[in-house]
């Protein structure tokens, strides 16, 4: 192979294996920024491109196309692309080619999202740091990684911290796992949104605003999000002040919610440890906002929530109603918060009732008995139960990634 | 030797020795265009009969559209070079059909004084969009400080540009030469590289050649280099974003059309937003009106809504263009500097729509 002549000082390239697979080292150094993005332009299918511990300074998004290729470091504390002086670009990383691995790397302070994929197939993200380090402010980026319009993503050992709105973002995507990852000090945690399959299990989502969303909005190319399942999770501690920029969804995720359902459905939430959360350990609600899309359904539905250990919750709940209810329950609401909404007016002004099939093992459970979507909570007549509903629900099938899916 | 070459060859070099240097200058080197390599040097192609890129060789016409892409305010000469004998057929949606051999050439300068615009300007970069066999490749060439040789670039650069604006302020700013992911990231479309400007409704408008003004489309079907095309009458047409005489949403919605569509349409890199700005969208939802936002974060300027009708000050979509901070700014790639002049245009549309009391306008 050649590589210009510019290059070959600085890109140390080893043939490896039959297939010609090489191996790209980049070092940190003053022109990180064309060394890099050079070496992520020249790499062919197959290729590694290795980047050495120590910092990288770079004042430029990346971005890499090419299929098959796997971008590593030397560890989430030891290699570290920092974005502190970008000067364009919205991502930390960008990725348009399938089939590609990031792993054991960090990215800081980039200037929107750390690293995003859109429209791929089989993206691994694996022991990676995203982290912006001035702590919670609204100016950091929005998500930590992002992978969106994608399939067969595995996200595993990431850890997210500062996220102005999800620390763990998977939109619009298919057949999804989040698994072995933290996410703290985020707006969300972690948010699947507009998803078709998803396992979201063994996280650690902690003093997020809210720790695991699980939405589904109007107006998008995948909409009906559904089959989520969330599982071992540790949801604790959700307690930094919500700090999301308004007019984005996750600004009205209150403060101290532990599991949000909205507007999705074929969602089982079990086996997780949830505590701390003042706002609610789980909370089932419709989408709040009006909405124009003829297609899209504002309520959660087909929901389960069993076998979760809850600890105190609802001690500080933050959303309009919230204080006044917790005083009537006794100072605190009770785990599962449902908002009792079955019924919607479709854009054309066709209301429609759709019995909302839930099967909440263990509670209790407080059904607001809200009359319509986009009531808000101070209309609430409460009513509380030790369970709530007893529908069948098939949980959705484990996600299986594909078994050449390298990363796993 | 036949007499009859021999008589040509006689006449040649009579040509040659009593006009010294009009022999034809070799064509466009077709073969070094196709070649899946960069050339080292832009000279190589011989798409310039100067080594400063500003006299094109025989068959690279010039053109433009009526509504550019805003680059910092760089000044961008166009031109087309179609291979001997090979045309171009014309669509009425979208990019016109190249052949295969088919350039695009644009070249990005600077003059040090934009009210001096024809003196002191800086070459900056020229960008080839290539036409080959397996469909459109991408490579840019960034001149050297002497204005002398263009080299190919493919990790991007950011260059010190700093020009006297037309109303006399100094604007200094780091230029950013794209890299060719960057390339694709604008001109790729369900991720297939392709051109952007040149479609019919976008050339067709009249052009100033050396022969005297004409319209585009008609021109290229007059000589031969454009098949399939209507009478320019009855072709679509882009709006200039920058003609007062055009109504105000047309003019808008072209600039928009231009500077936003290629991203922001439905297989665009931004298809995953919603938001679609092509000139072909209809419905006020997908073009922003009332449309709250989805991954905008900080974007969002604490404001609810991409375009709030008569409410530019509360429109995301204004506050995002208007923005110069990466992570903010609208488009994310191919300008460091804010557009007075299409964020002046977009605020007067928006300020002129019509007020909503819906409930998707707080």
């Amino acid at each position: 192979m050649t590589l210009p002549i510019a290059w070959t000082a600085v890109l140390a390239v080893a043939l490896a294996g039959a297939a010609g697979a090489r191996t790209i080292d980049v070092p940190p150094g003053p022109n990180a920024q064309e060394q890099l993005q050079a070496a992520l332009i020249d790499a062919r299918p197959g290729d590694t491109v290795r980047l050495a511990a120590g910092r990288f300074e770079l004042s430029d998004g990346l971005s890499l196309d090419v299929a098959r290729v796997t971008v590593a470091g030397a560890g989430p504390e030891k290699t570290i692309l920092a974005f502190d002086h970008q000067k364009g670009e919205a991502e930390g990383l960008l990725i348009t080619s399938n089939q590609v691995v990031v792993r054991d790397l960090a990215v800081e302070n980039a200037r929107a999202n750390g690293i995003k994929s859109k429209g791929v197939d089989q993206i691994s993200l694996v022991n990676l740091r995203v982290e912006w380090t001035g702590g919670p402010r609204a100016t950091n980026g929005s998500y930590g990684v992002y992978p969106v319009a994608s399939s067969n993503v595995l996200i595993d050992r990431v850890v997210v911290r500062g996220a102005s709105d999800a620390g763990i973002y998977v939109g619009q995507s298919r057949n999804i796992i989040v698994q072995n990852s933290r996410a703290e000090f985020n707006v969300a945690g972690i948010e699947i949104e507009n998803c078709y399959g998803a396992d979201v299990h063994d996280n650690v989502s902690t003093h997020n605003a809210g720790g695991i969303l699980i939405f589904d909005l109007p107006g998008l190319p995948q909409m009906g999000g559904h089959s989520t399942r969330v599982f071992h999770n540790r949801v604790v501690d959700n307690d930094t002040v919500n700090f999301a920029p308004k007019g984005n969804t996750v600004a009205g995720v209150p403060t101290g919610t532990g599991v949000m359902v909205m507007a999705n459905r074929d969602v089982h939430v079990f086996d997780n440890v949830i505590d701390g959360n003042g706002s609610s350990a789980v909370m089932l609600v419709a989408y709040l906002q009006s909405f124009t899309d003829p297609a899209y359904n504002p309520l959660p539905r087909d929901i389960a929530v069993h076998g979760n250990h809850y600890g105190r919750n609802g001690f500080a709940p933050d959303f309009a109603g919230g204080p006044a209810l917790a005083r009537t329950f006794g100072g605190a609401l009770p785990p599962v918060l449902w908002d009792g909404v079955d019924t919607f007016v479709h854009p054309d002004g066709a209301s429609e009732t759709i019995p909302a099939r839930l099967a909440i093992g263990e509670g209790p459970v407080a059904n607001l008995r809200l009359k319509r979507q986009g009531a808000p909570a101070t209309g609430a007549d409460p009513q509380v139960t030790p369970t709530l509903g007893s529908a069948v629900l098939a949980e959705p099938p484990a996600i299986r990634l594909p078994a050449d899916q390298a990363g796993q | 030797m036949r007499p009859g070459r021999f008589l040509l060859a006689l006449a040649l070099a009579a040509g040659a020795a009593l006009c010294l240097g009009a022999a034809p200058p070799p064509p466009v080197d077709d073969s070094r265009l196709l070649d899946p390599t960069p050339a080292p040097s832009l000279a190589d192609y011989r798409l310039f009969l100067d080594a400063g890129g500003r006299r094109p060789n025989r068959g690279v016409m010039p053109y433009a559209l009526n509504t550019p892409l805003f680059s910092d305010y760089a000044v961008k000469r166009r031109y087309l070079y179609l291979p001997p004998g090979s045309t171009v057929d014309y669509r009425a949606e979208g990019p016109l059909a190249f052949p295969v051999g088919a350039a695009l050439v644009k070249t990005f300068a600077f003059p040090a004084d934009f009210r001096k615009p024809g003196e002191a300007v800086r070459v900056i970069e020229t960008r080839l969009l290539i036409r080959k066999a397996e469909g459109w490749s991408a490579v840019t060439y960034v001149w050297n400080a002497d204005q002398t040789r263009a080299t190919p670039r493919r990790a991007g650069l950011r260059l010190p540009v700093s020009f006297v604006d037309a109303r006399g302020r100094t604007r200094a700013f780091d230029y950013a030469v794209p890299n060719v992911n960057q390339c694709k990231q604008c001109h790729a479309q369900a991720g297939e590289l392709g051109p952007i400007g040149p479609r019919a409704r976008n050339l067709n408008g009249v052009f100033d050649y050396p022969g005297g003004a004409e319209n585009q489309l008609g021109h290229w079907t007059r000589i031969g280099r454009l098949r399939g095309a209507p009478p320019p009458e009855a072709a679509p047409r882009t709006p200039r974003w920058d003609d007062t005489a055009q109504p105000l949403a047309s003019r808008a919605r072209a600039y928009l059309d231009a500077n936003c569509g290629h991203c922001h349409s439905r297989a665009g890199l931004a298809s995953n937003s919603g938001l679609y700005l092509t000139l072909e969208e209809t419905d006020p939802d997908v073009l922003g009106v009332g449309k709250r936002p989805v991954a905008a974060g900080k974007g969002s300027g604490d404001l609810e809504v991409a375009i709030d009708p008569g409410h530019p000050a509360r429109s995301i979509l204004l506050y995002r263009m208007a923005s110069t901070e990466p992570g903010v700014m609208m488009p994310q790639l191919g300008r460091s500097l804010g557009h007075d002049e299409g964020v002046a245009l977009i605020r007067d549309w928006i300020a002129a729509m019509p007020a909503k009391t819906g409930a998707t306008t707080p």
